[in-house]
């Protein structure tokens, strides 16, 4: 089968790979019919997380057609079209018994710290991921669902990880009618939290970034204020000023490890690797959100530790909300925002590159070229069975 | 003026928002938030219909790596590249020497991958596939997606390092050609 492969620090590109396999009876292999590129996978593709191996297929957001399942398998059938949800779980340990899905502990051996991702290094367990013709999809009793009638493709896919991953950063957030939250960050997961978090009862909603037209889209799809960071001096100081000098009750990181905004943090960070992410946007988040307030962090960061500015969340007493989105647990209100016309998430979908093209897809997202912001893979197999 | 107990910048009428933006306050009632309470003793929705997940089978004369925060191998784990020479012993060492909470643990993973990528551009040369630092960036793109047109007059902050890029790509190659052509120098000396 043909798949994107990593060679290294910004080199990937299609590889011929052996068909994945069931190796559990409650594996199936699901032939990918569309795929994305998430930002988090910036952080692969940038050689930030440990223990990603040269050879590995990234890619946990996709959806696709049932092609085998093993013999344990109850729920689901060759040919159910299917969304798969980033996070691998077990569905009975302590963690998922607790509906903390994303934190499952059974499906990685390599890391305590974190559950089982596809495609996301081997620090998440070493599972090949879904920007290839066909996955290995373990447990497939619980993290596939059939795609629901009135739900597209492309909404399907959104929902696999970019759009749950906001919603739940805005839930996360606890707002209350009438609070300003700022989201920090104007990519898919930003966008999609500025919107939820409107669903939450939202006064003002206002988004941080320096993309001009990511702060369009901002505006335009999110009904957002927006501020271009590098067009202040002092991000912090206007925010305050926007919130008559108390901050806003809510912040939510939409970044994650390759934070612009400060050079000493980015290079020692995302080029240097000597931190598990650049905390700008974080340590940004804590200074301006209200005494008493949230901050919701949806924004990937690697393991190693980060110079985050921990005394002034304590002064201030801040409660700080973060996980891995368990997606699945997002599906059924999302599935009803989706048809009640309340969320439209595949309005953000800029570009649909084929997987042949995998590296130009990863340099053009990686570099906000053409106006970037999401971008869908679709796997020659499944472009020619569309066709 | 000093400070009340009001914030004179909160939105308070929401009538407005509620007729121009759509679903607003949908899930104004924290009982509509999925994420909401924080853990729930549901096992079943889940759809597993095990007690305990059966082991996936494994190699036992090459024992799969695993944190040694964990008590056993999970009964399912990737099984996408296994771990193989220099890279692997490295690797192999981060695994059962430190925990993840040391940084000796992480560091030696990120020296791990980058033997990994060393070895892996080497032994490439010796295919009929070689690594293409051109193809494999996908810097074409620049042409075909409007590299100027993306950054000129934009007042992209990004720009201030983006000059690192080519030198963290391409710095290891030029290194290791320049060592490589010394050394021959110096071979040839002798």
């Amino acid at each position: 089968m043909r798949a994107m492969t990593y060679r290294g620090p910004y080199k990937v590109r299609v590889e011929e790979k052996d068909r994945p396999r069931i190796e559990h009876p409650n594996d199936a292999i699901v032939r990918v019919t569309l795929a994305a590129i998430c930002g988090s996978d910036l952080h692969l593709y940038h050689g930030l997380m440990p223990d990603t191996r040269i050879g590995h297929t990234f890619g946990h957001e996709f959806i696709g057609v049932v092609d085998e399942v093993g013999s344990s398998v109850e729920s689901l059938q060759v040919g159910d079209r299917v969304m798969v949800p980033f996070n691998i779980a077990c569905g009975t340990c302590f963690f998922c018994a607790r509906g903390l899905i994303s934190n499952c502990h059974n499906v990685n051996p390599n890391a305590t710290a974190v559950g089982g991702i596809y495609g996301y290094s081997h620090t998440t367990g070493g599972y090949d991921g879904g920007q290839a013709e066909y996955v290995r999809v373990p447990f497939a009793d619980v993290g596939p669902s059939v795609i629901p009638e009135g739900i597209s493709d492309e909404n399907a896919l959104m929902m696999t990880d970019a759009l749950s991953t906001g919603y739940f950063g805005a839930q996360l957030g606890g707002t209350r009618e009438g609070d300003t939250v700022v989201v920090f960050g104007a990519g898919p997961v930003g966008l999609y939290a500025a919107r939820s978090s409107w669903l939450m009862g939202a006064g003002r909603v206002i988004v941080v970034d320096y993309l001009d037209y990511r702060l369009q889209k901002a505006r335009e799809f999110a009904y957002a204020e927006t501020v271009d960071f590098g067009a202040v001096d002092d991000i912090v100081l206007h925010l305050k000023r926007m919130t008559d000098h108390l901050g806003a009750d809510v912040v939510i990181d939409a970044v994650g490890a390759e934070a612009d905004g400060n050079l000493a943090q980015h290079i020692t960070s995302a080029k240097f690797k000597l931190q598990g992410g650049s905390p700008v946007a974080l340590n940004w988040a804590i200074d301006s959100v209200r005494k008493g307030g949230t901050v919701s962090v949806m924004g990937a960061y690697g393991p190693l530790f980060s110079a985050v500015k921990f005394g002034d969340a304590l002064n201030k007493g801040l409660t700080l909300r973060m996980n891995q989105a368990p997606v699945k647990r997002q599906w059924p209100r999302l599935f009803e925002h989706i048809r009640s016309g309340a969320l439209d998430p595949s309005a953000i979908i800029t570009h649909r590159i084929p997987l042949e093209h995998i590296a130009e897809a990863y340099h053009v997202f990686s570099s906000k070229l053409d106006d970037c912001i999401k971008t869908v893979i679709v796997p020659e197999s499944a472009a020619w069975t569309a066709a | 003026m000093p400070y009340s107990a009001e914030n004179r910048s909160r939105v308070t009428d929401t009538a407005e928002l509620r007729r121009r933006i759509p679903g607003w306050g949908a899930d104004l009632d924290p009982a509509d938030r999925p994420a909401v309470p924080r853990e729930q003793a549901d096992p079943e929705r889940w759809g597993a219909h095990w007690d305990a997940p059966e082991q996936q089978p494994w190699n036992h004369e090459e024992p799969r790596e695993r944190s040694i925060e964990h008590g056993q191998l999970t009964p399912v784990f990737g099984t996408a590249q296994p771990l193989h020479g220099v890279s692997g012993a490295i690797r192999r060492y981060a695994y059962d020497r430190f925990s993840e909470a040391r940084a000796a643990h992480w560091l030696l993973l990120v020296l791990g991958d980058r033997a990994d990528a060393l070895g892996a551009h080497l032994r490439s040369l010796l295919t009929l596939r070689p690594d293409n630092p051109v193809t494999e960036t996908g810097v074409l793109a620049e042409f075909g997606y409007g590299g100027v047109r993306s950054r000129r007059g934009r007042g992209r902050v990004d720009l201030a390092h983006v000059w690192l890029d080519p030198i963290l790509v391409a710095g290891p190659f030029v290194l290791g050609g320049v060592l490589v052509f010394r050394a021959v120098r110096r071979g040839r000396r002798t």
